[in-house]
């Protein structure tokens, strides 16, 4: 089923000085899949994501997106390429409301331009109002209708985990990655968010790329877990094979005291 | 940490005693008494009278500071109700004398022009008040402090009904007074209002009897404001105010009022006010930058540069002018030549972040002016001898010749200019700006081209300065490159940040403040930078936000104060 990879890292090297973060990482995401990226403290795993989304480049080896080759390019044109993310701070444009938040993840779909704004022409007073209408729809998606016109520092903290997504999802990704989104949530609120991110992959057809340190979260949405352990992937498979896997539970006890949860 | 630094200050309170506060208080406004002293205000203040031939604003100025002494003492409320506060602020009164007073016996006694040029012998006969003994002057000094720091202090336990028609009273006479030179043309000018001026003033000021009269009929405004406050208000109520549509029309019925104002205030009102026109344009420009943008951007006089040598090179009627082109001709084509260096400008500063720009931007700007200055532009750019003759706008056979109708030019260019930058940024391109204001890197990821919307912001932005150059270049009718100084830069940047940034009624306003309340003062020389920088830093301290500031910026800052309240709380929790 190798036409049915999205993405596909070849060899992705990242070094910081004499650091080795990434280390000739070969990752495959399926179409249509929640694939989890998980390992200890500075495994790599956030390093992963900003050299996908081409924050740093990567030093060595290639990534392919839908069959284009994306490293090299500027993140915006890798946004454009299809590919959006969250971030494990937040990092909402704090003071634009909700709904400009989400305005300016559809910048590239929209077609207005500064002059037409300065003359208000016809055709940038549709694009506007049709942007907002979209964006409503995006808020309501993710369960803050009725929020818009709160400026984002003034959400609650759950409600600014999901505006983030809510503004990735505005850009029409492909792939969504999301780097811990359940960080700081209660039981509850992560379950809410895991059937979240469940009904973004159903409804919206979006590829879901996931770090999260919670294995009761990672066994029970993921379809393919890969694990990471300084920069390296040392084991990938489906949540029972990785369980089961005896370098997993090596890694994870011979780095941290505590086990998995 | 927090909660030891408030505990810490609590002790230090429960030491200062009231009468060492007294103390302090005195000392301190001594201190600026002889500082104004030693720095050649006093006397400056001395020569401009307030009213003529009885009070000149040097000993109104040194009378405030002895009768702030007082007030200040009053106010911290340290003693109680039955109390010596009288007493207290008659202390603090005296010592805030007591340290001119010693300056000027010192002054009898030492020559010290030598270190201090302005410390000569009209300052001292001002300080003795006339007296042939340096002493007996210092005790009239004293006397005076004391009685001054005393009224100060009892002032504000004076009954509401007393107390508001009293300062209403001086405060109206003193303005009537500091201001006549901006008061009396306009009452002058027009037969109706002679008689009145007749009345107030004469040719040098305000009059003793002018004083006396605007005094009375304040204070009994005032007063009769004060008693029959709830009785006024319903009437006014009355008026309609209530009504959206009938405020409007108040409000613009105020609008055409005060832009109607500089056809009867005279040229120099209208040379202030065009300044201060000229000055709102490029802050609305440079407020694309950093206000929407968050790119600072210290060069931003070279757009202005640009703009007004565009300007001169097509309509001057000089042997460098490459045509003779009308000013309605040359002005677009100056903003648009501005608006491409402008982008031209952004290109090398594109990868720099906060600080830096700060410091790229700078150099850049100097480098505009340096390269007209140099030897190899000389040719074409005439260097420093300048552009000369340069022809006023004309329309129709009228000709803006005046600085009056200069200024009407510049008010119609700004209403243009601010609607362009309003629907800029509420527009797709605005709401980019703003983003990467908070986070460039994210809003790269989201998809939006740091280049074209950072070099977009730079070249708008440089067009509205461009514009306001245009207009720069017709109105001196010649231009050097003298003209387009650092200052002129910075003097942006603080009306924008001063006026609230990011806000377009902020630009006006901050330029108003910044830049035409001290052409008001220009016959201080030098010293209205004094009080340029005291109003900057009196803003930055009591109004942070700005003096009008945008919906958006007044949120953040809640936010912040709040934030800071709450890790206050928490840390004060963990430490008891």
């Amino acid at each position: 089923m190798t036409d049915a990879v999205l993405l596909r890292t070849e060899q992705m090297t990242k070094r910081f000085g004499g650091l080795l973060a990434v280390d000739n990482l070969e990752l495959q995401v399926r179409h249509g899949a929640i694939h989890s990226i998980i390992g200890p403290n500075g495994a790599g795993k956030t390093t992963v994501f900003n050299c996908i989304m081409e924050f740093y480049p990567p030093d060595d080896g290639q990534i392919w997106f839908a069959g284009q080759r994306i490293d090299g390019l500027t993140p915006d044109r890798v946004a454009a390429a299809g590919i959006n993310r969250t971030y494990q701070t937040i990092r909402l444009f704090r003071s634009l409301t909700a709904i400009e938040n989400i305005m300016v993840g559809m910048h590239i779909h929209l077609k207005s331009t500064w002059y037409g704004a300065v003359l208000n022409t016809r055709g940038t007073r549709a694009d506007e109002a049709r942007a907002h209408g979209d964006a409503r729809h995006i808020l309501d998606f993710v369960g803050l209708r009725g929020r818009g016109d709160v400026v984002a520092r003034d959400l609650a903290y759950g409600e600014q985990r999901r505006l983030e997504v809510a503004r990735a999802l505005a850009t029409r990704p492909r792939l969504l990655m999301l780097d811990e989104p359940m960080c700081g949530m209660n039981p509850r609120e992560s379950g809410e968010m895991m059937s979240f991110i469940r009904r973004v992959r159903d409804q919206r057809g979006v590829t879901i790329l996931l770090i999260e340190h919670s294995m009761r979260v990672v066994m029970g949405i993921s379809d393919r877990v890969s694990v990471l352990d300084h920069g390296v992937k040392i084991a990938e498979g489906t949540p029972a094979e990785i369980q089961a896997d005896e370098r997993v539970i090596e890694a994870y006890l011979g780095t941290t005291e505590k086990g998995p949860q | 940490m927090a909660f030891e630094i408030v505990a810490a200050s609590r002790a230090e309170q429960a030491k200062t005693t009231p009468w060492r506060h007294a103390i302090r208080t005195g000392l301190a406004l001594g201190g600026a008494g002889v500082f104004m002293a030693v720095v050649g205000i006093l006397m400056m203040f001395q020569n401009r009278p307030i009213i003529v031939g009885t009070l000149t604003l040097g000993y109104a100025t040194l009378g405030l500071t002895l009768f702030t002494a007082g007030l200040l003492i009053a106010r911290r409320g340290l003693f109680g109700h039955r109390d010596p506060t009288g007493l207290a602020g008659a202390v603090a009164g005296a010592l805030a004398a007591s340290l001119p007073a010693l300056l000027a016996v010192l002054m009898s006694l030492v020559d010290l022009r030598g270190v201090f040029v302005a410390l000569n012998p009209p300052l001292l006969t001002m300080l003795t008040f006339h007296q042939e003994s340096a002493l007996l002057g210092a005790v009239c000094f004293l006397v005076l402090g004391a009685a001054l720091g005393g009224a100060g202090a009892l002032f504000l336990q004076l009954p509401d009904g007393i107390r508001r028609p009293l300062a209403g009273g001086l405060i109206a006479t003193g303005l009537a007074g500091m201001l006549q030179e901006l008061i009396r043309p306009i009452l002058a000018n027009s037969p109706v209002t002679k008689p009145l001026h007749d009345l107030l003033y004469t040719w040098s000021g305000l009059t003793l009897r002018g004083a006396v009269i605007i005094f009375l009929v304040v204070a009994a405004a005032v007063l009769l404001w004060h008693l029959n406050r709830q009785r006024i208000e319903t009437a006014v109520g009355g008026l309609g105010l209530r009504t959206l549509r009938m405020r409007l029309g108040y409000m613009g019925a105020a609008a055409l009022l005060v832009a109607l104002f500089p056809l009867f205030a005279g040229n120099f009102i209208g040379q202030v006010l065009l300044i201060v026109g000229l000055f709102t344009l490029m802050g609305m420009g440079l407020n694309l930058e950093v206000g929407l943008a968050g790119l600072l951007d210290l060069g931003f006089v070279a757009f202005y540069a640009v703009g007004a040598y565009a300007t001169a090179l097509l309509m001057a009627d000089s042997p460098y002018a490459l045509a003779r082109l009308s000013f309605w001709q040359a002005m677009p084509i100056a903003v648009l030549v501005s608006l491409i260096v402008g982008v031209i400008f952004g290109i090398p500063v594109l990868k720099i972040r906060g600080d830096y720009l700060a410091v790229a931007t700078l150099a850049l700007g100097e480098i505009v002016r340096v390269v007209v200055l140099s030897d190899a532009a000389a040719p074409f750019l005439a260097g420093s001898e300048g552009i000369l003759r340069i022809p006023r706008p004309e329309i129709g056979g009228f000709v803006f010749g005046t600085p009056v109708s200069l200024f009407y030019l510049t008010l119609a260019a700004s209403l243009v200019a601010a609607y362009v930058a309003w629907r800029l940024g509420e527009s797709r391109l605005g709401r980019a700006w703003r983003a990467i204001r908070d986070d460039e890197d994210v809003a790269e990821a989201l998809g939006i081209n740091l280049i074209q919307v950072k070099l977009l912001a730079y070249g708008l932005g440089a067009a509205f300065a461009g514009l306001a150059g245009s207009i720069f270049a017709v109105m001196l009718g010649s231009i050097y490159p003298h003209s387009f100084q650092l200052i002129i830069s910075i003097n942006i940047l603080a009306l924008i940040i001063v006026g609230g940034l990011g806000s377009l009624p902020g630009v006006a306003v901050g330029a108003t403040v910044l830049i035409g309340l001290p052409e008001m003062l220009r016959e201080f020389g030098e010293f209205r930078y004094l009080f340029y920088g005291l109003a900057i830093i009196a803003v930055m301290r009591l109004k942070p936000e700005g003096l009008w500031p945008s919906a958006a910026r007044l949120r953040e800052l809640d936010i912040d104060a709040e934030t800071v309240v709450v890790q206050q709380a928490q840390v004060a929790e963990k430490n008891s």
